[in-house]
């Protein structure tokens, strides 16, 4: 079967994939003005700052928009379509691009709530997928 | 200073549109410049500034300055904003003869995007040049341009009620153009049901949904407006012209409005400077890998009401007959796309001469054209021959 792309850190990204290691969802948080920011930057898009914490996200939110491919445009995917691609927006404000997993892609909706769930057969990293909260509504 | 009226549009070529040229990138952007150069009336070493195509495997500007035989080439630029190269093209190309930088600004695009590279093997482009969706969006499946302008057009149907159908009347309408022109690839006439039977490719975008590929290459010069008015045609005025960038241009995913993309943003700048409101627009020819996108962008001009332009589309508004006809040609979705988008200025130059053929609409205003690349850079261009 042929490989799907794994995540290649960058030099402003490396601590967000380390946390994901320790099932973790981190994201850039300015020291200076507070802002999160996504994806990460060598500098704060707001101040210009480049002091940054890693803060830890509560892994609930709400998916904003989805799709369902019906088929394949990489090879890797190959054996999981139709799945969910989605953007989730995390209760703290943040828009992040994820899969939808553990629901029937027919019964999927935005505004639908969603909480972390980990991949850990994506290879070197963990990723940060999500589902539905049982009984969660918009 | 302005550049409101400092520049015309003073030839315009296009190739045969095909899927499969038979020729190489550099023979057809060579045919679409002689043919741009010949449209002008003028000699070709009298071209002293090039604005070539940075996609596919046509000549950079040294190539043209030699196979060209120019005699001063004194401005050349390159612009990287995809399909919203062929009006960035025209803002760079503007500035250059408003200054007296240039008299004669040539700008060309195309390629073999169907028998060669296919437009659609930007994958692995995207894997290469764009970082964020390298290592953030293609780990979860989201490789090709379709994934992010798919999840656009679901938002927009969540927030606004858009309809499939809605967005399948973009397609029908652009496909009846698309019949009266000879140079458009798709020749067979598309109804709404053909459209909702369709394969879906990427839910909620049916195959018709999408752009075609093609083999083509289209050229234009921008001219001074002394010596536009030395040309063989009657110039067609640049009244406005305005670039857009998203504050994250590189993803849809983290932009802080996913349905506002630089041709909103453009799209006051451009009006002001050509001193009108969306109303006074008589044509607009939008660019369309995607059919929801030309209804955003009745809304992003302020020609329809946030929300209303898929109600507009489905009451026929963009039709030849209705309030606003749009993609006159077909567009991306049924003439051709591989030309950055110049196709779309070709049609808004014929339709403001009166030479648009078949479908001629009756025009007494400006033309509005729009360019959009990759993720959400974007152009907006109003035009008009008085």
């Amino acid at each position: 079967m042929a490989s799907k792309p794994i995540p290649q850190p960058s030099e402003a990204s490396l601590p967000y994939w380390e946390a994901c290691r320790s099932h973790e969802l981190r994201i850039q948080r300015c020291l200076q003005c507070g802002s999160l920011i996504h994806y990460p930057k060598l500098r704060c898009p707001t101040d210009g700052s480049d002091q940054f914490e890693w803060a830890l996200m509560s892994g609930l939110g709400a998916v904003h928009s989805f799709v369902i491919p019906r088929r394949a445009f990489h090879p890797g995917f190959k054996d999981e379509v139709p799945h969910v691609i989605a953007i989730v927006e995390l209760d703290e404000g943040v828009r992040v691009l994820t899969n939808i997993v553990g629901a029937d892609p027919a019964d999927v909706r935005a505004g639908m709530r969603v909480t972390l769930e980990w991949d850990d057969n994506a290879g070197e990293y963990p990723l940060a997928k999500f589902k539905p909260i049982v009984g969660g509504h918009a | 200073m302005t550049l409101h009226r400092k520049a015309a549009v003073t030839g315009i070529g296009e190739t045969k549109y095909s899927k499969g040229s038979g020729m190489s990138d550099r023979e057809l952007q060579l045919q679409a410049v002689e043919r741009a150069i010949a449209d002008a009336g003028i000699n070709r070493d009298e071209i002293d500034g090039i604005i070539p195509s940075p996609h596919g495997n046509g000549f950079t500007s040294e190539g043209f300055n030699e196979h060209l035989g120019l005699k001063r080439l004194a401005f050349s630029a390159t612009v990287h904003f995809g399909g919203a190269n062929g009006l960035t093209a025209m803002h760079a190309a503007t500035m250059a003869v408003a200054s007296g930088s240039a008299r004669h600004v040539l700008v060309v695009a195309g390629r073999n995007g169907y028998s060669g590279t296919k437009i659609s093997a930007r994958p692995q482009l995207l894997q290469a040049n764009f970082e964020a969706t390298r290592e953030f969006e293609s780990p979860f499946g989201a490789t090709v341009p379709m994934h992010f302008y798919a999840l656009m057009a679901q938002r927009m149907m969540h927030l606004y009620g858009t309809t499939s159908r809605q967005l399948g009347m973009v397609a029908v309408t652009e496909r009846a153009h698309a019949l009266l022109n000879d140079n458009a690839i798709m020749q067979a006439p598309l109804s709404i049901e053909e459209h909702q039977q369709s394969r879906m490719l990427v839910d909620p975008l049916h195959l018709f949904d999408c752009c075609i590929e093609s083999d083509g290459a289209a050229a234009y010069i921008v001219s001074a407006a002394d010596a536009a008015r030395d040309c063989r045609n009657t110039p067609t005025w640049v009244l406005g012209i305005a670039e857009g960038h998203p504050d994250s241009p590189s993803s849809i995913v983290t932009r802080s409005d996913t349905l506002r993309s630089g041709i909103g943003i453009a799209a006051p700048y451009a009006l002001k400077m050509a001193g009108i409101t969306p109303h006074d627009l008589q044509a607009a020819m939008l660019y369309d890998p995607f059919s929801f996108l030309v209804i955003l962008q009745l809304e992003a001009l302020g020609y329809c009401k946030t929300g209303e332009g898929g109600p507009f589309v489905e009451s026929g508004g963009i039709a030849l007959d209705g309030a606003l006809p749009t993609n006159t040609h077909g567009g991306l979705l049924s003439q051709a796309h591989s030309v950055a988008g110049i196709n779309h200025l070709c049609e808004a130059v014929r339709q403001l001469r009166g030479t648009a053929g078949k479908a001629q609409v009756d025009l007494s205003g400006p033309v509005v054209v729009t360019g959009n690349g990759d993720f959400g850079d974007g152009a907006v261009a109003v035009l008009s021959n008085s």
